[in-house]
């Protein structure tokens, strides 16, 4: 018997597939629930056809070893579920229902989580009826409760999502969170569509994230064709996920002290997200960075002139960064505001496995650029931030910690890039192996699973967007809040939508 | 400086922080759309370098931004087009390219496609309208099976660089107090009832505005039995705006032609 841990599984190492240990449901069982309850944690569990059952495979990650484990097992239309004493599997048995039309037993919640025929079913099973419009929510009965539905079309210009609260007065009870509206069938499109298209649609899994997907779903190809980037297409994709990483955690920050009736911070942050964008627009012809990265590299090279631009404009933005979030963080009124507000506490983040500055923010210091170390990340090592209140106020500055260590990083590399080719060509991918490709996007750990079939097609794509994980986190911080404080707590988060619908 | 230091914040710390911000508004529409050399905007074709003989660019570009018709003529959909740099590769012979021009929003959905990439640009509404709506447009928005892309650059709209609201246009909470929709996204199926019920809860007159590569054709989901391809057919789209995502100043372009408040060539 092969253990689930020494397959020499790492992030952006593919294995044979036939190497992946195949258990009896029991044993897969024993053997996922036993190492969650040692020092491992669920990176991917999901299903794939298989003649005409499903194998059901689970990649685990031990953090603090930087060891990558996986097993699998093979079952037919239902299965005895991890849930109940593994929750952070829960969102994934849900998953495996919905798509592979496998029903884990037991599962304490078994409800839809995008709303979608299977489309990973083995060939022959229909799938069964679904509702788009309706859905199974749970409710609380009493004569002083009251019920608040909100969305799928929000006030704001935000993706669509809808939330159900169960209320005593102005406090919430519980809150509901039903999502699937952005579903656009993504895993289907990654394992079907040609290599150009893939790669553009991988580019929009999420639109704010594209670097931060690119890159994984690059890992997962260049693994698969063990294909190797130069030193200097490592360092430009990683100054490219630092200014991605910015951005995002700088527009953040605006938008906390927007709903907070902050405005100059709001105004303020929001004129140097764009800043930012800019400077990724500069290095790639678009805000967001499209185009950029590719398969065995990066499309466009960093020019001399360039880096010494961004250098020049991150110092500036420096400069102006730090005044502006001490009006923020110093101001009494804001500090009242952020304080002690939607707070998720270490063991809720142990129990559904959080990531990114959710889990940071109550000292889970997990973060794949330091956990499991990929490109230009085993060379330059950026120090992890964390706080321990794990409130908005925990989440608020483990990203201004975030936002100038991604600074110092971006300075220290643009000055000292390496010589050589930004792109290489890959080649065709080894047929029947697997392969995890893990990237610290800004919102957390992105996970992309590729299989690859007898001919070296894709058998399998499965992506995992940080925000999978932690939507469960904001549910879970609501409780006991006031309805007031919902915008802000969802700001304080910043979960994509679309991410998590694929 | 170290954030919670602890001394008190005064009143003159606030004022040296604005002074050293500054003011960072666009001088948009005179002047201020300056892009970098390697910016995306509207592709173009040159029909002199098209060998003329292969007719496979459509075949080889990721999206479907070249089209070979019946008659044989390539034509650019600006509409379809994903703005990657494999589009433009996918004529070897160079024929096809990317210009740093924003302006490519057009009020017909044929203004999009041409031999050459030129764009119908978007022409003012007629009279009634225009007095309605020139001076203070209120949008709701909505997005659809989208990746937060174009969002993100509506939201951008609103920020001191491109401050929107200057030229009256809002986004408002509710379509009860919109003039028209925004629409991003390619229409996901668990999106279409949504989307539906907000433009009848517009009242009419009414603006549809579709924004980005996925509203106009599906964009990179097209195709995906789980998207409609962009907004259907039964609702009228009165502004098309290119783009994956379009620039904040391609979509304040498009939103300013449509309104008669830009003309012609103008930048």
């Amino acid at each position: 018997m092969i253990a689930f841990d020494t397959l020499g599984l790492k992030n952006r190492r593919g294995i044979a597939l036939a190497a992946v240990p195949e258990e009896p449901v029991e044993r897969f069982r024993t053997t996922v629930i036993e190492a969650v309850a040692a020092e491992w944690r669920i990176v991917s569990l999901f299903g794939m056809p298989e003649r005409s059952e499903t194998r059901l495979v689970a990649v685990l990650a031990a953090d603090r070893r930087g060891l990558l484990g996986a097993t699998s097992t093979v079952v037919g239309e239902r299965y005895p579920a991890l849930t109940m004493e593994c929750p952070e599997a829960h969102l994934f048995e849900r998953e495996i229902a919905e798509q592979c039309g496998v029903t884990p037993g037991g599962h304490p919640s078994l409800k839809p989580v995008r709303r979608h025929p299977g489309d990973h079913l083995p060939p022959g099973r229909a799938s069964p009826a679904i509702e788009r419009e309706a859905y199974p929510f749970f409710r609380i009965e009493g004569e002083d409760v009251h019920e608040v539905a909100v969305g799928p079309v929000h006030a704001g210009i935000i993706e669509p999502g809808h939330f159900r609260f169960q209320a005593h007065g102005e406090r919430v009870l519980q809150l509901e969170i039903v999502l699937g509206y952005q579903h656009r069938g993504v895993e289907r499109l990654l394992e079907t569509a040609d290599p150009a298209r893939a790669m553009l649609v991988a580019e929009s899994v999420a639109g704010d994230t594209v670097i931060g997907h690119a890159s994984a779903y690059c890992g997962a190809i260049e693994a698969l064709a063990r294909s190797r980037k130069t030193p200097r297409a490592q360092a430009i994709r990683g100054i490219a996920l630092e200014l991605e990483r910015l951005a995002n955690h700088i527009g953040d920050l605006g938008a906390i002290a927007g709903d907070v009736a902050y405005q100059p911070a709001a105004a303020f942050f929001g004129r140097m997200r764009g800043e930012c964008l800019n400077l990724l627009m500069t290095l790639s012809g678009n805000r967001y960075g499209r185009g950029l990265v590719r398969p065995g590299g990066v499309a466009f090279d960093l020019t001399p002139e360039m880096a010494a631009e961004l250098r020049d404009r991150l110092t500036d933005l420096e400069h102006e960064l730090a005044p502006v979030a001490r009006l923020m963080f110093e101001s009494a009124s804001v500090q009242a505001r952020l304080e002690g507000v939607g707070t998720v506490s270490p063991d809720t983040c142990r129990d559904l496995g959080l990531v990114g500055p959710v889990a940071r923010a109550c000292e889970v210091p997990r973060d794949v650029r330091h956990d499991h170390p990929y490109g230009i990340f085993r060379f330059a090592h950026i120090p992890v931030a964390t706080a321990w209140a794990g409130d908005v106020l925990a989440r608020a500055l483990v990203r201004w910690l975030e936002i100038q260590r991604s600074i110092a990083f971006v300075i220290e590399q643009v000055t000292a890039i390496p010589k050589g080719e930004p792109r290489v060509a890959v080649g065709a991918l080894r047929p029947g192996e697997l392969a995890v490709a893990m990237e610290e996007g800004w919102r957390g750990e992105i996970v992309h699973v590729v299989v690859t079939d007898d001919a070296g097609g894709i058998r399998r794509h499965k992506v995992t967007d940080p925000s999978f994980h932690n939507w469960s986190a904001l549910a879970a911080a609501m409780p006991g809040n006031q309805i007031s404080d919902f915008p802000l707590c969802n700001k304080s988060f910043n979960l994509s939508y679309a991410g998590h619908d694929l | 400086m170290s954030v919670l230091r602890g001394d008190a914040l005064g009143f003159l710390d606030f004022v040296r922080t604005r002074l050293q911000q500054g003011t960072r508004t666009s001088p948009f529409p005179h002047g201020g759309a300056e892009f970098p050399a390697r910016f995306r905007g509207r592709p173009v074709r040159d029909d002199a370098k098209c060998p003329g003989s292969c007719r496979d660019c459509a075949a080889r570009a990721p999206a479907a931004v070249l089209q070979v018709g019946a008659d044989g003529m390539v034509r650019v959909d600006v509409g379809a087009s994903l703005f990657s740099p494999e589009e433009a590769a996918a004529c070897p012979a160079g024929a096809v390219m990317f210009t740093t021009d924003h302006r490519m929003a057009s009020t017909k959905r044929e203004g999009l496609v041409s031999p050459t990439g030129e764009v119908d640009l978007a022409r003012a509404l007629e009279r009634t309208s225009r007095r309605l709506f020139a001076r203070s447009l209120r949008l709701r928005s909505v997005s659809a099976g989208s990746c937060n892309g174009c969002e993100s650059e509506l939201v951008a709209l609103g920020n001191v660089v491109f401050d929107m609201a200057r030229f009256g246009i809002q986004f408002v909470a509710s379509p009860r107090h919109a003039d028209g929709i925004v629409i991003t996204g390619a229409v996901s199926a668990n999106m279409c009832l949504a989307l539906e019920k907000t433009w009848r809860a517009t009242p009419e007159p009414r603006l549809v505005i579709a924004v980005g590569a996925c509203a106009i054709n599906g964009g990179p989901f097209r195709g995906s039995p789980e998207v409609g391809n962009g907004v259907p057919p039964n609702i009228p789209v009165d502004l098309w705006v290119p783009g994956c995502p379009p620039h904040p100043l391609t979509v304040l372009d498009g939103l300013l032609r449509l309104l008669g408040r830009i003309e012609g060539g103008e930048r």
